[in-house]
């Protein structure tokens, strides 16, 4: 009996220990030989609304939600409203004529190949919980931040 | 020929000697019942996902691709088969449908699309029949499950509620009218773009052959 009980209150504090100093990922608290519950697939905002870029390059993320959308060699779907000659019936922003230059600074006829695949850099957002906080501060409050510091006169 | 005529009128036109009216008029009625139901049921046979599928054809190609649509899996779990959007329910029309399809089975035969390669190459005129088609008879085969009188758009997203709103409910433009490539993939459209300014030389023939 002494035999099994002195490995298992060793196993049971080491558990414990372990317990206690939990690293936090992505997978949880679950032990790794257990599948922890999938977290729900968080809903896709859907309203339209055009988001503050965060700067002023930043690609502006898509506030609708573009499941299934068909971009591949034969056809590009989210041109259907965003081409040039679509925005009169679509009313949605046109694509930018930045996307229109090759890479030696040229403007084409429509958009460059380069520039095809939008998902590359347009995203749209979920309801998902954060799991990092974010430090980012934009242009504004570093300027903000420099004045109130009495620097940034010249 | 003309003899043979004459001597089949003359026997077609002559009481039955042998054979009494009861049999003839119950037999008659019985054998109506099995040929027209037979016909029916055979018919039913060809309108299902089923039949449809049986073919590599349309397993391998546009049935794949419906799979990952909302037609074909969704949150409520009604499912949209082949024959709820490529057969009309009308009974004059789905054999007028059904008649039109026998090129299919010539198709099927010589085997026009019977390799991927061949499929992709004659996709635009395939689909381009299929929204002629569409155009023509308002989207009838969309609005069999989606109606403009129920559809309560202030439930809609922003965009969709004001497109709806211009175009639909307007009778400006027909479901399919932008509503195409949503339960297969698109075919290349550099060649008939439908949008805006752009020559869509096969979309346009086909309507207007259809219009004519």
């Amino acid at each position: 009996m002494k035999k099994l009980l002195i490995p298992a209150i060793i196993a049971l504090s080491v558990s414990a220990a372990f317990a206690e100093n939990q690293v936090a990922t992505l997978r949880g608290t679950a032990p790794l030989d257990e599948n922890p519950d999938a977290p729900v697939i968080p809903k896709v905002v859907n309203s339209d609304i055009r988001q503050v870029r965060n700067y002023p390059e930043q690609p502006p993320v898509i506030p609708h939600k573009i499941d299934g959308y068909q971009i591949d060699i034969k056809y590009n779907q989210c041109l259907t409203c965003h081409a040039r000659s679509a925005i009169e019936v679509s009313q949605a922003p046109m694509v930018s004529i930045t996307h229109f230059m090759d890479r030696d600074g040229q403007f084409l006829a429509s958009v460059s190949p380069r520039r095809f695949f939008c998902t590359q850099c347009h995203v749209p957002q979920s309801e998902a919980r954060i799991e990092l906080k974010n430090t980012f501060v934009d242009v504004d409050e570093v300027l903000d931040y420099i004045q109130s510091q009495g620097g940034g006169s010249e | 020929m003309r003899r043979m005529i004459s001597r089949f009128w003359r026997v077609m036109s002559k009481p039955a000697t042998h054979l009494s009216l009861g049999f003839l008029t119950i037999g008659g009625f019985v054998m109506g019942v099995i040929f027209w139901g037979g016909f029916n049921t055979a018919l039913e046979l060809t309108n299902t996902e089923e039949f449809c599928v049986s073919c590599h054809e349309m397993r391998d190609n546009v049935f794949v691709e419906l799979q990952t649509t909302v037609h074909y899996s969704n949150a409520s779990g009604v499912r949209a088969t082949c024959p709820d959007c490529h057969v009309p329910h009308a009974w004059s029309s789905k054999i007028a449908r059904k008649m039109a399809a026998s090129k299919e089975v010539y198709g099927k035969i010589f085997g026009t699309i019977s390799t991927r390669e061949k499929f992709e190459a004659k996709r635009l005129e395939l689909a381009s029949h299929e929204w002629a088609r569409f155009e023509a008879n308002d989207s009838l085969e969309c609005r069999n499950c989606h109606s403009s009188e129920s559809m309560d758009i202030t439930l809609q997203s922003k965009r969709a509620s004001e497109a709806h709103e211009r175009f639909l409910l307007t009778g400006e433009k027909t479901c399919i009218s932008c509503h195409k490539g949503i339960a297969h993939e698109l075919p290349d459209m550099s060649e008939a773009a439908w949008h805006g300014k752009g020559d869509p030389k096969l979309v346009q023939s086909y309507l207007s052959s259809v219009a004519d």
